[in-house]
């Protein structure tokens, strides 16, 4: 349960391995969180510095690409756990457009990850949360979604799909007592990002947990990380086509 | 779906809320009762989340109130646990006769008074409202009714056991005699939290009722100091001329209301230092036989109907703990981080506890309790309470359950030494475990 001062005690990390998610866990741990599910493929993660901060985790085997084992990965966390309070879908996988151009059977794979892979898990994990009547799905979208770039349009297409599932989830969540919070960042510079050269106004993997934390604090729906990508994509968004298609990346 | 939060207005979760009007209908929603469970709530003045129960059941108990009776030979009251304090007091006060215990308000039912073994100004001299209690009647989760005595394990389970071991659907208790619906009382000013603690060890047995209001944002050397309120039921002859052709009137009404909306921030550090100092200097340094009403002498605050809206829609946590008499030092180091750190607590409230009752989950110990008020939203908050409670577990103190809204399982399970044969007996009368709160998730009782 999330207490009047708004810390949890249980969290479900989807893609177990992956840096923004465990800077997010870690900081609920430090907030109070005691009980930590990391699910991954193989069933490994880093699980000491949880278990050093306090925390009792618990590794499940997770394959984003292999929805019909979902909604089991959930019930298997709230027998585990207990009511799920906070659950993050983390996973997902970059491929560069020159490699999908190439090759439409990879590009089609890694949209069923980062798009079809969390429609499922994002809908199991909701219908628990609206039966508890509580906890929050955090949802990792990217600003790659809000306006889809030809740089990299295979992965902006799942994220601007994974986006505009999210909205409507928080809307059809609405009132049940469980929410969703939408977390729009810009290039994070991380080991998903190794060797390209960081776009302007990119942030690091602990600016992006921080924000989140504020968000699950303040109780807003959407997160923009830096807050200032907003109105840039408020123009981002009007751009005329011409110029859109001419941007460099 | 209601979506509800306790007194203090934090984390809200929504449930099934219905109102049974008798005990049958009560068990036919119990046994109608999903997975999520089923919790009994009275008036809603547990501050946190012991009466909500996210995604489950959530019986309203208020409309239980069928039925009440009084011995004027043996003062027993028997009545229906919907029925509230302030009720009761309306009928037995004409009759001469108060109840055991009250709590800072009236607006608590009989059967919350049981679950959270309230306790109030007399308890150094009377202990909790569940030591007065001679039986009660709980509805199980298997709908019987049983009749519990002081000597089933299953009454000190469900004394203080906050509604988890099953609905207290009736209790019998014994009153007070009195002569008048008046209090005498003594006031005293004190220069700090030193003076405060002596002279409350020194002479707060002489009082039935007693309890200090600290000024927290008194700093250096006035850090500490209060003003002592201590009292007891007037005699006949102790009342002015006037008021003793009535002596036994009691007629309460609140005089004003708090709106529905108030913003945040109203009580800062400046309206509740002006609050305090004026709140300190006009109390007497000291006065004698100052005659006052029940009503603000025990309750001040249900003067102002829905106050706990003062504090805006992020609301407040309540942080009362005790600790042992011996443990002053803890004591005192709260009240001086609290001091230096700012912190707006709008009503900081200290008393001396006597023995407790055998509840297992019972929150009063012989010792020192402090009560703070704090709104929501200052920072580092969190971690400030978080170590206070390092501070109070070492001490071999604990928290209020009844308040509490924050406190970490391990706190819990670290400083209720009997919570493992509470939950024993709670499995036995509950073995489904029907009786659910998020109170009872988030400390993993």
């Amino acid at each position: 349960m999330k207490n009047a001062l708004g810390s949890v005690d249980t969290v479900l990390l989807l893609g177990g391995r992956s840096e923004i998610g465990l800077a997010i866990v870690e900081r609920l741990v430090r907030a109070g969180a005691r009980r930590v599910m990391l699910a991954a493929r193989g069933g490994t993660a880093p699980v000491d510095r949880l278990r050093k901060l306090g925390a009792e985790v618990h590794l499940a085997d997770f394959d984003a690409a292999r929805p019909e084992t979902h909604a089991a990965l959930i019930e298997d966390a709230a027998t585990r756990l207990g009511d799920l309070d906070v659950v993050i879908p983390a996973f997902g996988v970059l491929g560069r457009q020159a490699v999908y151009d190439a090759d439409p059977v990879a590009a089609a794979r890694d949209v069923a990850v980062n798009f079809g892979g969390h429609v499922s898990i994002g809908l199991a994990a909701a219908r628990r949360l609206r039966e508890q009547g509580h906890g929050t799905l955090v949802v990792l979208s990217s600003v790659a979604g809000v306006r889809v770039r030809k740089a990299n349009f295979v992965y902006g297409s799942a994220k601007a799909g994974l986006d505009g599932f999210a909205q409507g989830l928080a809307d059809s969540l609405h009132g049940s007592g469980a929410r969703v919070v939408v977390v729009r960042p810009g290039f994070v510079i991380g080991r998903m990002t190794e060797g390209m050269s960081p776009a302007p106004m990119s942030v690091t993997v602990d600016t992006v947990a921080d924000a989140v934390i504020d968000g699950l604090r303040s109780g807003r729906r959407t997160v923009w990380v830096p807050a200032r990508l907003r109105p840039v994509f408020a123009v981002m968004r009007v751009l005329p086509q011409a110029v859109w298609r001419r941007l460099p990346r | 779906m209601t979506l509800l939060t306790g007194w203090g207005r934090t984390a809200p979760t929504p449930a099934r809320l219905s109102r049974p009007r008798s005990v049958e209908e009560a068990a036919a929603l119990l046994r109608a009762a999903t997975g999520r469970g089923a919790v009994a709530r009275g008036l809603g003045r547990s501050y946190g989340d012991a009466a909500q129960n996210s995604g489950g059941v959530v019986l309203d108990c208020t409309a239980l109130t069928s039925s009440w009776a009084h011995d004027p030979a043996t003062g027993l009251v028997t009545a229906s646990a919907g029925m509230s304090l302030h009720d009761l007091m309306t009928e037995l006060l004409p009759r001469g006769w108060f109840v055991p215990v009250t709590p800072g308000t009236r607006h608590v039912t009989v059967g919350g008074a049981v679950a959270a073994d309230v306790h109030g100004k007399n308890h150094h001299v009377d202990s909790s409202f569940g030591a007065h209690v001679r039986s009660l009647t709980l509805l199980t989760a298997d709908g019987t009714l049983r009749a519990l005595t002081p000597d089933d394990e299953l009454f000190w389970a469900t004394v203080g056991g906050m509604g988890l071991t099953g609905v207290v659907v009736e209790a019998t208790f014994a009153c007070v005699p009195v002569e008048t619906s008046r209090m005498w009382v003594d006031v005293e000013r004190t220069r700090d939290l030193d003076e405060t603690l002596e002279v409350m060890t020194a002479t707060d047995d002489r009082y039935r009722y007693t309890v200090a209001w600290i000024d927290l944002l008194a700093r250096g050397g006035r850090m500490g100091r209060s003003v002592l309120t201590r009292g007891d039921h007037a005699r006949r002859d102790e009342l002015p001329v006037r008021m003793r052709r009535d002596p036994l009137a009691f007629a309460p009404r609140p005089r004003l209301a708090a709106p529905p909306w108030v913003p945040g921030g109203l009580l800062n550090r400046a309206t509740v230092g002006a609050f305090n100092a004026t709140w300190y200097g006009k109390a007497p340094a000291a006065r004698r036989g100052l005659v006052q009403g029940i009503a603000p002498f025990f309750h001040p605050l249900d003067g102002v109907a829905h106050w706990n809206r003062m504090y805006g829609s992020r609301g407040f946590v309540q942080y009362q703990f005790v600790v042992p008499f011996g443990a002053e030092e803890t004591l005192r180091r709260v009240v001086e981080r609290l001091s230096n750190a700012g912190v707006v607590s709008f009503l900081t409230v200290l008393k001396r506890f006597g023995r407790g009752t055998p509840g297992m989950l019972s929150f009063p110990m012989p010792g020192w309790t402090l009560a703070l008020d704090i709104p929501v939203g200052q920072r580092g908050l969190a971690e400030m309470l978080t170590v206070f409670d390092e501070w109070v577990a070492a001490a071999g103190g604990r928290l209020y359950l009844a308040k509490d809204s924050r406190m970490p399982a391990s706190m819990m399970a670290g400083t209720y030494p009997r919570l493992d044969e509470w939950r024993a007996i709670r499995d036995r009368a509950d073995p489904e475990g029907v009786f659910r709160s998020d109170l009872a998730r988030r400390l993993c009782l």
